[in-house]
């Protein structure tokens, strides 16, 4: 009884030293966990990029191969339009937008800039084609560009400020091109 | 390369013409090109599409996703068997446009190497806690061998009757 | 009305846990039982509350309440009534009530057996059980509320509330929005509500585990305790997961049954640990070991299960499973966290009173190979886990989204798979406490040669992929253990008894029901295990377009495309199914109707197999495309997948095995044996 009671005094001072290691090294983990869970989290709580603040910074090489950075274009109302050949809701509002770059088309103050998502040039070729869409186009390489304003889907248009700040968030598709105007035209006496 | 241009065009007015009809639901084949004895088969395309992801259906491999842009993912693979890449060449053009998304796993490169080093690293740790733990009850009380586990309700007043219940049980099981 | 009445009851029973665990807190304290007893009947009073609050959902989505949010946010006037009623559990704040419910269910069911042998642990149980109802109550309340209507200014404009604001009126849309098409399916009826019923009763193990840390009582009664609870919850998961598999091979048209997908390992994760801890408890019982390991287990498979449902709900990973984004994110993780905290705390608090107070005699016992068991269901855990986690990480460190797909999973688990299949064939044969390589030997070497032999007969028969050889070897050799097993059982207990052989096994079975229960277990993992062997390693494929008549050959299968018809089916979806005749080896075997759905209101499509299934293997026909208009030619994918049927046949084999094993025993049958051991001590004094 008592050679039982010595080892469990033993066992007592051995693990009061080796448990806490263990101890540590589990909490850390745990911390470590949570952590990451939260700031993951907090990425898909937050949402698209929200209006007012500054948006992302983007560079895009178009299908024509001209290199668009969101550097070259302060001082400009910017409308960035994500869309995809096989994206049904798109083409709703293609020939709207179309429509819209024709009214601005000759003032220096307003981009109209398409992002292709997931999407293949051949195709995204033929649909810039078929709805004769003139503003400069470009695939979002890397998925980069989407991934940064956070997009959840297509169509999703941001507009951007003289002043450099996102303006207005459409999810889904314009309906038409007074729609489009309204937004934009506000900006052009920032 | 004039032959698959040739394919490419003839492919365009048929898929303009369904773009309008169909919505995007329906995936489009032409099937004109299936004439040509040369053209990589659909098995070719699917065993490539089958490590692939499109980022559109997230989670659903290439080959057998039913929305309109993987069927379009998948077109772009047979027009580019058709002009004789590889599979690696093939792959790394999707990544090189999509990012590593695109692949079933991460590259073997920089900080994904963390993916394929921790499990095992992990797994080893756990054999090395198993062993460490079997020495150590290995020593633990090396006086009392016996075939019964000694009853174990020390901390509380042993509740005589759960105690042979709990003794009853064991007996029953063995 | 009915939405009000649903809501006051969804909120009484909210309070009443609130109540309950305060009274409990309090009764124990003040040590007066009066208060423990009236949580204890307030517990019992949630279920009641939460069945009316659930019957008044099912009454809204069945009788076309569209001003329901909810109701037209998951039917639509053209769904059937079974799935109107089943969309309980199709959205989000409807599958949160019917969650609180089961749990509910399972907690008032357990505060209602016996407690005079148990009475500390009681107050406990039911903190831990209200805490976890009144967590998921308050989500419903203040976050997802399933009764909230929609509420129409003079302006026109609409908005979501549950109470009226002033100057509104209700606004009754024409018809909802209709039910995700993907769980359009009768399957689907059943496989979350299985999933949910094993989530909830691993709920009631871990509250026991809690109660039995804070008491300080850490003998392994609480395990004896929970130990039907636990493989009740356990059966409920493991049919949960099958029937989602199942779900995913008849509805989702990838050919296959498991996608590696994060939600799918969510549910998986829960599973792993639990199975680690069915097996490791009964090393705790046998031989006092592993307390402080089975306590992790418990607490690691309550926190996963909270954590799958978290990751499925909080729109955190997307999957085709995830629920649409939503605002139970940040509590939820509150929630994780504050349970994870708590009981690792409590854990490291009872560390050294949890000492095992046996010693491991041999590598090769019963004992240590279980423990090796626990090892590999741990390290599938990890590899699970860190394949969850890493595209999460990867985005926040490298701004680079990556897929870990199924190539990740199925390599690092495959060996592991492969050594629970060989433990599952030898620690039957091991012994507690002593075993030596020639004991083991001697047990082991009889199932060894039958499972060699069939092996030989296969390779001989021209199989030649080694890892197919290697899972045939193991899963035949795990069978030929377990029915050797029973046939050795049977013989010497009719030797001993004089029984015939049936009567024997009978017998044997009836008086070590979780023993051969477990057994029946481990042949229907084995037929899995087959059915999986089939449809990984000798899985085929291909595809083509075809013209009417023209055929597709696979193997010794062979498919010709007769006809295909496009249509409006009336529940607002556009059709487009083939016929296609079968033939194997020349010999017509009958038609398939593969097809399409395209469903008009979520504009998804759906791809529906036409599949022949056998004992020996399913042909599995995909409609890929189609000729527009004309329909002369088709594009069919079909794929031979051989054995999977097993994997089906094996879950019926599973059920029987575990209700075996969980039926409830009388507790008064104990009573003669405790006698006569009384009995036997008094005369040995």
């Amino acid at each position: 009884m008592t050679e039982a009671e010595n080892t469990t005094g033993v066992e007592k001072a051995r693990e009061s030293s080796r448990p806490k290691w263990g101890q540590m090294i589990a909490w850390v983990v745990l911390l470590l966990l949570l952590a990451i869970v939260a700031l993951g989290l907090k990425r898909t709580q937050e949402g698209p990029v929200s209006v007012g603040k500054k948006p992302p910074a983007f560079e895009l090489t178009t299908y024509q191969g001209e290199i668009i950075s969101s550097a070259d274009l302060k001082g400009k109302v910017v409308v960035l339009n994500f869309w995809a050949s096989w994206c049904v809701p798109c083409e709703q509002e293609a020939d709207e937008l179309e429509a819209a770059w024709q009214t601005y088309k000759d003032r220096d103050d307003v981009i109209f800039l398409g992002v292709a998502w997931s999407d293949m040039d051949t195709k995204a070729r033929e649909y810039l084609d078929k709805f004769g869409i003139t503003y400069p186009n470009a695939p979002d390489l890397g998925t980069r560009t989407s991934q940064a304003f956070r997009i959840r889907g297509v169509p999703e248009t941001y507009i951007i400020g003289k002043d450099g700040l996102l303006a207005h968030v459409q999810i889904g598709p314009f309906s038409s091109v007074s729609q489009i105007t309204a937004l934009i035209d506000p900006l052009l006496d920032q | 390369m004039l032959r698959n241009f040739q394919l490419t065009n003839r492919q365009s007015p048929i898929t303009i013409l369904l773009l309008i009809l169909v919505s995007l639901a329906i995936p489009v084949t032409a099937f004109a090109q299936d004439a040509d004895p040369t053209a990589p088969t659909d098995d070719e395309v699917n065993a490539i599409a089958k490590e692939m992801y499109c980022p559109v259906c997230e989670n659903v491999p290439l080959d057998v996703c039913g929305t309109q842009a993987c069927a379009d993912w998948r077109e772009e693979i047979r027009m580019k068997l058709a002009e004789g890449w590889s599979e690696d060449q093939i792959k790394q053009y999707f990544t090189d446009r999509f990012g590593d998304r695109v692949l079933a796993e991460p590259p073997r490169q920089g900080f994904n190497w963390l993916v394929y080093v921790v499990p095992p690293i992990a797994f080893l740790a756990g054999v090395i806690i198993l062993i460490r733990g079997v020495q150590s009850w290995r020593r633990i009380e090396p006086v009392s061998v016996g075939d019964e586990p000694s009853p174990q309700a020390e901390e509380i007043p042993a509740d005589d009757y759960v105690e042979r219940f709990e003794e009853e049980l064991r007996r029953r099981e063995q | 009305m009915i939405a009000n009445l649903g809501f006051g009851a969804l909120t009484a029973a909210f309070l009443v846990s609130l109540y309950g665990i305060g009274a409990s807190f309090y009764g124990m304290r003040q040590n007066k039982p009066a208060w423990v007893d009236s949580a204890r009947n307030g517990m019992l009073l949630t279920f009641p509350l939460l069945t009316l609050s659930a019957l008044c959902i099912i009454v809204l989505l069945a009788t076309d309440h569209y001003e329901v949010e909810y109701v037209a946010s998951v039917t639509s006037r053209s769904m059937p009534m079974y799935l109107k009623v089943t969309a309980l559990w199709g959205g989000q704040a409807g599958s949160l009530v019917f969650w609180s419910w089961l749990m509910s269910a399972f907690a008032s069911a357990v505060t209602l057996r016996k407690w005079e042998r148990d009475r500390e642990f009681l107050p406990w149980v039911i903190v831990v059980s209200l805490v976890t109802l009144a967590f998921f109550l308050g989500l419903n309340i203040f976050v997802e509320n399933p009764f909230t209507r929609l509420w129409q200014f003079p302006s026109g404009q609409v908005i979501e509330k549950m109470f009226q604001p002033a100057a509104s009126s209700l606004f009754y849309p024409r018809d909802g929005q209709g039910l995700n098409p993907l769980l359009r399916h009768p399957g689907m009826v059943i496989h979350p509500p299985m999933l949910y019923l094993g989530f909830v009763a691993f709920v009631i193990p871990y509250s026991f585990a809690i109660a039995a840390l804070v008491t300080g009582r850490t003998d392994d009664r609480w395990i004896r305790l929970t130990r039907r609870w636990t493989l009740w919850a356990w059966m409920f998961l493991s049919l949960g997961l099958v029937l989602g598999s199942r779900w995913a091979y008849d509805v989702l048209g990838w050919g296959g049954y498991w996608g590696w997908d994060p939600v799918e390992i969510a549910a998986f994760m829960p599973w792993l640990t639990g199975t680690a801890f069915l097996h490791s408890v009964m090393i705790q019982e046998k031989r006092g070991m592993l307390k402080q390991w089975n306590m992790v287990l418990i607490i690691l498979t309550y926190s996963l299960v909270i954590f799958g449902t978290f990751l499925t709900r909080s729109g955190v990973l997307s999957s085709v499973h995830a629920f649409a984004q939503s605002a139970v994110g940040p509590l939820f993780f509150a929630f994780i966290g504050l349970t994870f905290i708590a009981s690792m705390s409590l854990l490291f608090h009872r560390w050294n009173d949890l000492k095992a107070r046996a010693e491991m005699t041999s590598m090769l016992s019963r004992e240590a190979l279980f423990l090796l068991n626990n090892l590999l269901f741990i390290g599938i855990l990890m590899v699970c886990f860190w394949g969850v986690i890493f595209p999460l990480i990867s985005e926040l460190f490298t701004g680079q989204k990556v897929t870990v797909g199924p190539p990740f999973y199925e390599r690092a688990n495959g060996p592991l798979m492969a050594g629970l299949l060989l433990l599952m064939a030898v620690a039957p044969l091991s012994a507690w406490g002593h075993s030596t390589i020639k004991t083991l030997g001697r047990a082991v070497w009889k199932p060894a040669v039958a499972a060699v032999s069939v092996v030989a007969a296969v390779v001989f028969s021209g199989i030649s992929n080694l890892y197919a050889i290697i899972g045939i070897f193991l899963t035949t050799f795990v069978m030929a253990v377990t029915l050797y097993e029973f046939g050795r059982g049977a013989a010497a207990r009719g030797r001993r008894h004089g029984e015939n052989f049936f009567l024997a096994l009978w017998e044997l079975i009836k008086r070590n029901r979780r023993r051969y229960g477990g057994y029946i277990i481990h042949l229907s993992m084995a037929m899995l295990a087959i059915g999986i062997i089939g449809i990984e390693i000798f899985q085929s494929e291909t595809q083509g377009s075809l013209r009417q008549g023209e055929s597709l050959t696979l193997g010794e299968y062979s498919m010709t495309y007769d006809s295909l018809a496009v249509f409006d089916a009336p529940d607002n979806r556009n059709v487009a199914r083939a016929v296609v005749s079968v033939s194997k080896d020349g010999k017509p075997v009958g038609e398939l109707y593969p097809r399409r759905d395209f469903f008009y209101d979520s504009q998804q499509p759906m791809t529906i197999p036409g599949v022949r299934s056998t004992i020996e293997d399913d042909f599995y026909v995909l409609l890929v495309d189609w000729e527009e208009i004309s329909t002369r030619s088709a594009t069919f994918k079909i794929y031979h997948n051989p054995l999977v049927k097993w994997m089906w046949l094996g879950c019926w084999v599973f059920i029987f095995g575990t209700l075996v094993a969980a039926w409830p025993e009388k507790e008064s049958g104990l009573a003669p044996v405790l006698a006569s051991r009384k009995n036997r001590e008094a005369a040995k004094a």
